[in-house]
């Protein structure tokens, strides 16, 4: 078992991914009750965005200690466009229909995206390789570090601070706080709940990018669908950790991410159940975890059982 | 002198299903007005219109001479009028402090809102004490005195209370009322929904009687506690 601390790492680097990327479902079901599903794609566009940065903008052979920032900000503008776009013309619309109607356009808008990357990038009709960071991989102790897990090592903690912040010490958090548990009486206090929904789609795009940028940098390349299994495993997340609440959406992450990797990599040493424990069976733990979730814990990790609004 | 609210021929349908089907009335700054009537007599429909959560099929609302036909909720109260609603709303999981202080969201002036925030604990000391507790842990009087206390906290010229006293004991049910007779003393102009028509008659220096959908009876709170008609109706004698 000296694997384990690598393995606890290696889960902990894959489930801060799967956070940021869950933030998105989290805070825009907390405020409008709504399963984004085409939230894998705001980060898969966003993955585009970082990557036209470098290709279409940015001169040949930048470094990427100055491509990496300029990538990180096209993620966002392109994820946040796409979020802010998808809300106003295709989810406001439909505000007050019954649920039914914007999940089965949130599933709708997640294929038009797909197939407009698929259709209209350079070369996305199969797999495009994207920048990596050059030096390591880096050693501490008996663990190691991939180079291209740094960023998100980095940028993971500093975002979750960023957002804690946001939501906990400014107006607009508490505006948002009080949109969630109750949005006609927000109203009432003079907060205008529109707004708050456009920036509960927007903080879950910009997560959602960064998380895009650490994605392409932690597989090296990316495509039109990396979405879709994404976004899936984010969305367990969410569940996982108590949907509507933040916190629970990184903390669904890591214990995803790490029972993931452990499922992954101790499964495979027991004797005849070798085949389990290989990288195509780690999406079935995953979604199996999920099950075993909502039927033992439906409100999730942190998740309150709240009683019904008056 | 113009009144400060002033509906007119006010109309609110669910659909097809007019709830309120066409009432006049008037609110004058200093005094209390007081809507009673039965459930489903449109109440609390003409008050959810007035806060902009509603809008109306037709008629007219103004407020300090301004048109809010067109004003959303969220800039109504920020034109001073404040709206505390049915079945109270408070925000559960938020501490009673950080619902006084939503109370206050359009405000700046940070010394203003701690000022006000102690008056709210001064007015319902039981909040004081329970400054950090979260909400949802408050019995049904409290929340309403937290109600009521985060609705004054956007200093309204107005302000609106959606049955007050509903399910509440009856000692909590004085307390209130006690509270309600002492913001008119104050100076507060109320605008007053109550099942409880003894109680709300008696402090209100105008009222008026509704019936699905309509104004059936308009007076003094005086003339109408005294009135046959609706001593028989509404206040359960023979």
């Amino acid at each position: 078992m000296n694997e384990l601390p690598q393995q606890l790492v290696n889960g902990l680097l894959l489930g801060s991914m799967y956070g940021l990327v869950a933030i998105g479902y989290t805070m825009v079901y907390g405020i409008v009750q709504l399963i984004n599903f085409a939230h894998g794609e705001i980060f898969m566009t966003g993955a585009f965005g970082a990557l036209t940065v470098y290709l279409y903008i940015l001169p040949d052979g930048t470094s990427m200690l100055i491509a990496l920032p300029l990538m990180l900000i096209g993620a966002m503008v392109v994820s946040v466009t796409v979020a802010v776009g998808a809300e106003r013309f295709a989810y406001r619309p439909l505000r007050g229909a019954p649920r039914l109607a914007p999940l089965i356009t949130a599933i709708g808008l997640s294929l038009a995206l797909q197939q407009a990357v698929w259709a209209w990038y350079p070369g996305a009709k199969s797999k495009i390789s994207f920048p990596q960071i050059d030096g390591g991989p880096f050693h501490i102790g008996s663990v190691t570090i991939q180079t291209g897990d740094i960023f998100l090592l980095i940028a993971a903690p500093i975002s979750m601070a960023i957002l804690a912040f946001f939501v906990m010490r400014t107006r607009t958090g508490r505006g948002m706080q009080a949109t969630a548990q109750d949005p006609d009486t927000a109203k009432l206090m003079g907060i205008n709940t529109d707004r708050i929904i456009v920036v509960a789609f927007a903080l879950g795009a910009l997560f959602a990018a960064v998380g895009a940028v650490a994605n392409g940098l932690k597989y090296g390349d990316i495509d039109f669908r990396m979405g879709f299994i994404l976004g899936l495993k984010a969305f367990t997340a969410a569940v996982l950790g108590g949907i509507g609440n933040i916190y629970g959406a990184m903390i669904g992450g890591v214990v995803l991410g790490v029972a993931e990797t452990l499922a992954t990599a101790f499964i495979a040493d027991v004797p005849g159940l070798d085949k389990l424990g290989s990288q195509s069976w780690a999406d079935v733990w995953a979604f199996i975890l999920l099950i075993l979730v909502l039927l033992f814990r439906p409100q999730g990790l942190l998740g309150e059982r709240v009683a019904d609004r008056a | 002198m113009t009144a400060l609210l002033e509906v007119e021929d006010l109309r609110v349908a669910y659909g097809k299903i007019e709830a309120v089907k066409g009432i006049s009335f008037k609110v004058d700054a200093g005094e209390v007005v007081t809507l009673i009537g039965t459930n489903g007599a449109g109440k609390t429909t003409t008050l959810r219109t007035l806060s902009g959560l509603l809008k109306p099929v037709g008629g007219q609302i103004k407020f300090g001479g301004k048109s809010l036909k067109k004003v959303p909720a969220h800039e109504i109260v920020s034109l001073g009028l404040a709206h505390s609603p049915e079945g109270r709303h408070i925000f559960p999981r938020m501490t009673i402090e950080d619902n006084l202080r939503l109370g206050a969201f359009l405000r700046s002036d940070k010394p203003g809102i701690e000022k006000d925030i102690q008056r709210a604990y001064d007015l319902f000391p039981i909040l004081g004490e329970r400054r950090k507790q979260a909400a949802g842990t408050l019995s049904g009087g409290e929340q309403q005195m937290l109600a009521m206390g985060r609705a004054l906290m956007s200093q309204p010229k107005l302000l609106m209370l959606d049955e007050p006293s509903m399910g509440l004991s009856p000692i909590m049910m004085q307390k209130i009322m006690a509270t309600i007779a002492e913001l008119k003393s104050q100076g507060t102009t109320i605008l007053l929904v109550e099942q409880n028509a003894q109680a709300a008659l008696s402090l209100a220096d105008h009222a008026h009687v509704m019936e699905v959908g309509n104004i059936v009876l308009s007076g003094t709170g005086q003339d109408l506690l005294h009135d046959e008609s609706v001593r028989k109706a509404y206040l359960g004698e023979d």
